[in-house]
């Protein structure tokens, strides 16, 4: 069977690398087709990535706290640019202050991601997650 | 004494160059009218005679040729993300030596098939898609190619899962397989689909632009002008085994209707705390402006900059640049003397801020960013800020004594300091007009013609 394709990186104005790097690694390891964005990635190129590619994922890594700012509005542009559809995760320390993971994950879905991992995650959860919702065994 | 004739079948002007590969030396050039309604080898005698009178009865033991003549090499490229696939399709074709009269991305419109109907390239070059990535796109755009009128080649070179796909819905055309221009995300494959042109050009394009009874006189017209510029370019910067070429390069082409600008160099970061951002260029990289020329895009010129600085450059009023301007958009062939002195001033202003525009859009910039781990900084394109060497040709270039001023335009500006423009780099003039020339010959002799372009370029 194909591999399912992911576009991943670190979004906005934070350049957090080892995190992205580790993730990169875990995914590969667990058999998905990465393409790794690294650093310094604007919401429009994580979407213009993802249509040149034909990606089934979006992971999304924010370190800096500004993540909320930076990740709004990126459902509606993948609507807009014929992702639709398209599974959108974001993970890291994804808001200001110290907030329970409910309420990040809630924030988060309210802005269209389908899940929001908080600081901390074990990558494994992630892949797990991405298995379950992508229908790979 | 060997004698070597280099012909340049322009689309204005036939230009010849005559070498002695034996002492590495110009024999001479001259230039006369390209006869492409007639006999393209009527422009080629006329030109042959003005050259006899200069250097007198010469045999030629080999003739090479290039060709712009008959609208060049004229090509669409198609792709899915304009700063993805459709701008890797159309550097490639740039890089070989093509004119893209269009890039498309996305589906193509019921008004885009007609479009590309009246352009009718030469080579229609349809991608989209990683290997592995995008399928929908190419394949909705092969789809709306089948419904084309025109006879043209298409190359295919996109998502290599579909290719065999998109050669079937176009098996009424003649299609090209080749491999991806940009298999992954962001790393361009431009070679192949390159190869593929030339030998596309040679087997038939030259045979349907009139051209191949010249083939019969000279072993062949090897190659699209601008390709042998590239080739020329290349040569000088890199070298041959047996000759040290001249590093990093820029080179800027000023013409009548387009810029054309080259680097050879990779363009790396060069400081710290910078993050390359984009489609990764290649060495060898051309670009064409098409709204920047000093005569029949004149008016490009200045919508790209504004007549105050035109009038700031020349010393002229605003209203005099404008008149002038319009003047010298209808009378293209008005080349201002030494005593033209507002003229001159005005091609002065103009050549300047060409070159300025034209550099400035084909070298990268930074960007900066403030993070909490403070300042740091994005790069697009290609740092050229290290480049040693710029040369420069075209006729507005030659025909002036102010060439070192107006080349200064291609270099680093500190009032526009994030535009990566070579900050400490000699100038070169290419008097003679040779370098295409030296692209022909450096095919067969390429020591020779490295060692001729060294000679003859002129540090200002």
């Amino acid at each position: 069977m194909e591999k399912k394709k992911l576009v991943i990186g670190v979004i906005g104005a934070d350049v957090h690398a080892v995190g992205n790097t580790i993730l990169n690694r875990a995914f590969l390891d667990a058999g998905f087709d990465v393409t790794n964005l690294g650093v310094l990635v604007p919401q429009d190129e994580f979407i213009k990535a993802a249509v040149e590619v034909g990606a089934d994922a979006i992971c999304v890594s924010s370190l800096y706290g500004q993540g909320e700012i930076d990740c709004t509005g990126m459902r509606e542009k993948c609507d807009e640019a014929g992702l639709k559809g398209i599974l959108l995760y974001a993970g890291g320390n994804l808001v200001v202050g110290k907030v329970p993971v409910e309420e990040i994950e809630r924030r988060y879905k309210a802005m269209g991601f389908d899940r929001a991992f908080g600081p901390g995650t074990d990558p494994q959860v992630t892949i797990a997650c991405l298995k379950e919702d992508l229908g790979v065994e | 004494m060997k004698a070597v004739l280099l012909i340049d079948f322009g689309s204005t002007y036939t230009k010849i160059t005559a070498v002695d590969v034996e002492e590495e030396r110009i024999l001479g050039t001259a230039q006369s009218f390209t006869t492409i309604e007639t006999d393209i080898l009527d422009g080629l005698n006329n030109a042959l005679a003005i050259l006899k009178e200069q250097i007198g009865e010469v045999e030629f033991s080999e003739r090479y040729a290039c060709s712009s003549a008959a609208g060049g090499l004229r090509m669409v490229a198609i792709g899915l993300v304009p700063d993805l696939t459709a701008k890797a399709a159309r550097q490639a074709s740039l890089g070989a030596g093509a004119k893209v009269i269009k890039t498309y991305s996305y589906e193509l419109t019921e008004g885009d098939r007609k479009e590309i109907d009246q352009i009718h390239p030469d080579i229609c070059l349809l991608t989209g898609g990683t290997d592995g990535g995008n399928k929908e796109n190419i394949v909705y755009n092969a789809r709306m190619l089948a419904e084309t009128q025109q006879d043209f080649p298409i190359i295919i070179a996109g998502n290599r899962s579909c290719a065999d796909q998109c050669q079937e819905i176009l098996k009424d055309k003649q299609t090209y397989i080749c491999e991806n221009v940009m298999p992954q995300l962001n790393i361009p494959n431009v070679e192949p689909v390159q190869k593929k042109i030339r030998e596309i050009f040679l087997e038939q394009i030259v045979k349907a632009k009139g051209l191949s009874h010249a083939q019969d006189l000279i072993q062949g017209i090897l190659m699209p002008t601008p390709s042998a510029m590239l080739t020329a370019m290349k040569l000088l910067a890199k070298g041959t085994p047996k000759e040290a070429g001249m590093d990093d390069l820029v080179c800027v082409d000023l013409g009548g209707a387009t810029t054309d600008v080259y680097s050879m160099s990779f363009g790396l970061p060069s400081t710290g705390m910078v993050v390359l951002r984009g489609l990764r260029e290649e060495y060898a990289k051309r670009t064409v402006e098409g709204d920047i020329g000093m005569r029949y895009s004149i008016h490009g010129i200045v919508e790209a900059t504004d007549m105050m600085r035109v009038s700031e450059l020349s010393g002229l009023s605003e209203e005099r640049c404008r008149e002038l301007i319009d003047y010298l958009g209808v009378h293209t062939d008005v080349v201002p003397g030494a005593d033209d002195g507002e003229l001159e001033a005005l091609d002065y202003a103009l050549a300047s801020l060409a070159i300025e525009v034209a550099v400035t859009r084909h070298a990268g910039r930074l960007e900066q960013f403030y993070s909490p781990m403070g300042i740091s900084y994005l790069q697009t394109g290609k740092d050229l800020t290290g480049v040693k060497t710029v040369v420069v040709t075209g006729g507005a270039i030659i025909h002036t004594k102010r060439t070192a001023q107006i080349a200064a335009h291609a270099l680093f500006d500190p009032v526009d300091a994030f535009s990566l423009k070579p900050k400490n780099a000699d100038i070169y003039v290419d008097r003679r007009y040779i370098l295409a020339a030296m692209g022909l010959l450096s095919t067969q002799y390429p020591e020779t013609a490295l060692r001729i372009m060294k000679k003859e370029l002129v540090k200002e």
